[in-house]
């Protein structure tokens, strides 16, 4: 299993330059892959630019949308942003799509909420189609989600299935779904399986905050979230060592404090 | 910290007793609206396993409780005038309000406050006046109600109607009762627990309770109909009341278990159906997480309570999962009474999918040696007898004989000999095209020649050189044709190349995909032909078993889809239209195929969509499928279009719909559905689900490593 660091894209208040500079020291040590989240709604920076931005000064980290919200965006529109972070990365792009969870970003973008799973499975297949609109057709997709249909179009359309987080198990879970639906489409082989958590490595506390309010909009389960924080390098081997066995291919650990000295710690950590 | 607990119930009294002794400061009361004795319903089961942890957090009601116990080792099963006992489990129960008793003792020496006979007004004004308010006060929980929104509070019937009865007869064992009545089939689950009475649950699925008249009559009319159904099993005991009425089981399920300072505990956050004899034990479990979590996080009121939810949500979803299953079971299992009693049984104790048979091996087994020779020897087992597992039983349809029930499944045709040299019974090939313009892709293997039938001949001989018989899958693509290969993705058109598609109707199957062209009668008249042309290659070729594609939304399945056969001539419109094309095609295949091979269909049997193909048609399907010589039903859902809302991918997700095709249409079925272990097949096989099972087995380090060359000679290491 390889073991990729999220850019703090997300963290509200984030200085954009310190983005370029974690990149660079991303790109320095041995993590396999950069990787964005995407919000509309929030302080953060947006996916492709973040992603963009870190190629600029990259030359061998992979780099990875885990996940951007497809239906949020023109489809045209969107394949030409993931083709164009393709090209200037020379191919280190993984685009992993998902519907989104928030309302709130559909409503600021004027987007209708209902009907998105259908416009991702469009969008996919236009990926797929490939050529017209300068984008590979075998660039690496990954598609998330946790429903049937979900699990569906990941098998229809993508490589492999990018999970949402949580525990080993519940990882573990999502990843027979993705196998039993990739086998029920008739795909040859396995899924790619892409995992993630979360780690605060010191300012845990900044860290908890974070989550709370990130995933105010779940409700309840901010505080669950919160909680699930890797916050020692004891509980981030654990974790590690859980999703290799459940048979993950690439964890990405994203950070919720925007603070290089964290990647330094992440990577002493996994040394 | 000042602790409120609503509910003077197991969980409530256990909680009050755990925080008191974690710090004798806590000012903890319970209040209770109803006395110190009342209790409805009779005994409760245990399992072993909340022993211990009951032992570990509270020594003294332990001892008192276990001194208490009835227990026993065995699960009867009175079936068709037989009784079959499994032995080797693990059950105690205690009568409930023996249990209170304890508890309340224990709680009152800690020095906890019980307030009974005192109802709650305003449980916000509790929670104000408190650092922690408790709902423990069960399934119709008003501190669940007051906070029903934020909490995500889902309350509904599950299972079928019940009445919980005593008896003043001391059973030796956990007895199931199945009597067949002239409305249906009426179940029993009755187990001792005092030294004098069992508890006598009698239940039924709503439209036998009505048959039978419970729904009119009183308590004590209700009680007389019950002892006169049971009066053989009850041998002149009689069965006792307690408010034994008859109602549905309530499922209560809560996003949330806790809001702002109060907090869930037992059947108020949670209720797992009384099969699985689980309420209790998973009530008692969370007070004692709950009181742990108070121990970790002292005085920090949030962080404990997410700390509770963590530990006992995860838990909870997996009873719950196996209670719907247990529950779900008793509603339909009048379906299995055809079934032979070996497997009725083994199918009763796998039902809830925590029983398999290679745990049932070890916790009984001889049952599992009983079984295993049974089945080995298509029930005519004898004494003594000894066999291999479900799995490696053989299985016989007209002249073919498969060695084993395992079935492998490959589209490519290099990997065939690969997989009969593994083991398997059966190896499928395919999907293989009827025709050229039948394919899904370009790369889609075909029988529409002679030379093609010429290749299969080499790797069908392969096949059988490696012991298995060899199966095809025969089909045409229909309007998912002209795709790219697999290998990239499924269902992407190609741009160059392509072919005309066809379908009943013209409708596009999904994004970017070009609509195909409706068929026409000479159309259909043709491909009936192209399809008994096929099959008598795949004969000439050495194919043991044909399996004609009526799956995933390729062209005969799109027949009988509505959501894909819109036509208005004798080939759509109700289901009998619908099918007509599909079984035309099977009757022409039947012609062409060796009466003495095995003729087998994968069948579709529901869309997964609203307006789509429901199961129930798809059984009718199968019944009219095995009434035109289908020896062999292939069990497959979805696929007829690509948004299903009510897809479903797990492990074994395709059992469910197998079980209920072989148990209502009455013909042998095949399921895969991402099965990956030999215990998987051997419970889904030994409990009578399915005939067949198409395993997909991942691949493993350990064999890598097993097959690993060493990197150098090993040498003999000297010891100094």
């Amino acid at each position: 299993m390889n073991v990729g660091i999220g850019l703090p894209n997300t963290i509200p208040g984030m200085d954009g330059r310190l983005l370029v500079e974690w990149a660079r020291r991303a790109d320095a040590g041995a993590f396999s892959t950069l990787a964005v989240l995407d919000r509309l709604a929030y302080d953060s920076v947006d996916p492709f630019c973040a992603l963009a931005a870190a190629a600029a000064v990259t030359e061998r980290v992979g780099l990875a949308t885990m996940i951007a919200i497809g239906p949020l965006r023109n489809t045209a529109l969107l394949v030409k942003q993931a083709a164009s972070v393709d090209a200037v990365s020379g191919g280190r792009l993984t685009l992993g799509l998902a519907i989104g969870a928030r309302l709130d970003d559909f409503e600021t973008a004027g987007v209708a909420h209902g009907g998105r799973g259908a416009r991702l499975s469009e969008q996919l297949a236009t990926l797929r189609d490939g050529d017209r609109l300068g984008v590979r057709r075998d660039l690496r997709l990954l598609v998330g989600g946790s429903t049937g249909p979900a699990f569906a179009r990941m098998a229809r359309y993508a490589d492999g299935y990018a999970h949402n987080g949580g525990p080993p198990r519940a990882f573990d879970r999502a990843a027979a779904g993705a196998r039993a639906a990739w086998s029920d489409l008739g795909r040859p082989g396995r899924p790619l399986l892409w995992g993630q958590g979360y780690f605060a490595l010191g300012d845990e506390d900044a860290g908890a905050a974070y989550l709370r309010d990130y995933y105010a909009f779940t409700g309840p389960f901010a505080e669950r979230i919160a909680a699930g924080n890797l916050t020692s390098a004891r509980a981030i081997k654990d974790f590690v060592r859980g999703y290799a066995e459940a048979g993950c291919d690439e964890l990405i650990l994203f950070p919720t404090v925007a603070d290089p000295a964290q990647l330094d710690r992440l990577a002493e950590a996994l040394a | 910290m000042r602790v409120r607990i609503v509910g003077a119930g197991p969980a409530g009294l256990q909680l009050a007793i755990l925080l008191k002794k974690a710090d004798s400061a806590h000012e903890v009361e319970v209040v209770e609206r109803n006395a110190p004795d009342a209790t409805f319903g009779w005994g409760v089961v245990f399992s072993e396993e909340t022993l211990g942890a009951l032992r570990d957090a509270d020594p003294e009601t332990h001892l008192q409780i276990t001194d208490t116990f009835a227990r026993w080792p065995t699960v009867d099963i009175r079936y068709r005038g037989r009784l079959l006992r499994s032995r080797g489990h693990a059950f105690s129960a205690i009568a409930r309000r023996r249990l209170l008793e304890i508890l309340q003792s224990r709680a009152r020496e800690l020095g906890v406050g019980l307030r009974f006979h005192a109802e709650i007004e305003d449980v916000a004004v509790l929670a104000a006046d408190a650092d922690l308010v408790v709902g423990a006060d069960g399934v119709n929980s008003l501190v669940r109600r007051t906070y029903g929104e934020p909490l995500g509070a889902h309350v509904g019937p599950q299972g079928c109607k019940f009445a919980w009865f005593g008896a003043d007869l001391v059973l030796d064992a956990f007895t199931f009762i199945f009597k067949q009545t002239d409305a249906g089939l009426v179940q029993v689950h009755a187990y001792p627990f005092d030294e004098r009475t069992s508890t006598w649950i009698v239940e039924c699925p709503e439209g036998t309770w009505r048959r039978l008249g419970f729904d009119t009559m009183d308590e004590t009319e209700s009680l007389a109909a019950c002892e006169a159904l049971f009066a053989d099993e009850l041998a002149g005991h009689r069965l006792l009341t307690n408010r034994s009425l008859w109602t549905s089981f309530m499922l209560v399920r809560c996003d949330s278990w806790h809001h702002g300072n109060v907090v869930l505990l037992g059947d108020a956050a949670h209720t797992a159906h009384f099969s699985i004899g689980s309420g209790t034990k998973l009530a008692m479990e969370d007070a004692i997480a709950l009181s742990q979590a108070f121990v970790r996080h002292p005085g920090e009121i949030e962080r404990a309570l997410v700390d509770y939810e963590l530990e006992r949500q995860p838990v909870v979803e997996r009873f719950q999962q196996a209670a719907g299953e247990s529950a779900a079971y008793f509603t339909r299992v009048e379906r299995y009474a055809h079934m032979e009693p070996m497997p009725f049984a083994f199918n009763l104790l796998t039902r809830s999918g925590r029983v398999t048979h290679a745990n049932l091996a070890q916790r009984d087994p001889q049952f599992v040696r009983v079984l295993d020779a049974w089945f080995h020897a298509a029930g005519e087992s004898r004494p003594g007898a000894v066999a291999p597992p479900p799995m490696f039983a053989p299985w016989r349809a007209g002249a073919v004989e498969l060695r084993n029930r395992v079935v492998r499944a490959a589209a490519e045709p290099e990997r065939l000999g690969e997989l009969a040299r593994s083991g398997a019974g059966l190896v499928l090939a395919g999907p293989v095209a009827v025709t050229v313009e039948g394919r899904i892709a370009p790369d889609t293997p075909t029988l529409h020649d002679d030379e093609s039938a010429t290749a299969w001949a080499e790797r069908v001989d392969e096949v059988h050189a490696g012991g298995a018989h060899a199966a095809v899958l025969l089909g045409h693509a229909g309007r998912r044709g002209s795709t790219h290969s697999r290998a990239l993705a499924a269902d992407v058109p190609l741009r160059d190349g392509g072919w005309p598609l066809v379908a009943p109707s013209p409708i596009a199957y999904g994004p970017r995909m070009p609509a195909p062209r409706a068929l026409e009668a000479g159309d259909m008249a043709a491909l009936g032909d192209a399809f008994a042309a096929a099959a008598r290659r795949a004969a000439g070729a050495g194919f043991d078993v044909l399996e004609l594609d009526m799956g995933h939304g390729y062209l005969l399945a799109s027949f009988l889809s509505p959501a894909s056969n819109r036509r208005g001539d004798a080939y759509g419109g109700d289901l009998a239209g619908r099918m007509r094309f599909p079984l035309e095609v099977l009757e022409a295949v039947r012609r062409a195929w060796p009466e003495d091979r095995l003729l087998a269909v994968r069948l579709g049997v529901m869309d997964g969509t609203r307006r789509g193909l429901q199961l129930r048609e798809g059984i009718a399907i199968a019944r009219e499928l095995a009434a035109h010589g289908c020896g062999l039903v292939h069990v497959a859902a979805g696929q007829t279009v690509p948004e299903a809302a009510q897809a479903d991918y797990r492990r074994g997700f395709l059992t469910p719909l197998a079980d209920r095709v072989r148990a209502e249409a009455r013909v042998p079925t095949l399921v895969g559905g991402y099965l990956t272990t030999p215990d998987e097949a051997n419970t889904i096989l030994g409990a009578g689900r399915a005939d067949l099972c198409l395993l997909e087995v991942p691949e493993s380090d350990l064999e890598r490593q097993v097959l690993a060359a060493p990197p150098e000679p090993v040498a003999a290491v000297a010891l100094a």
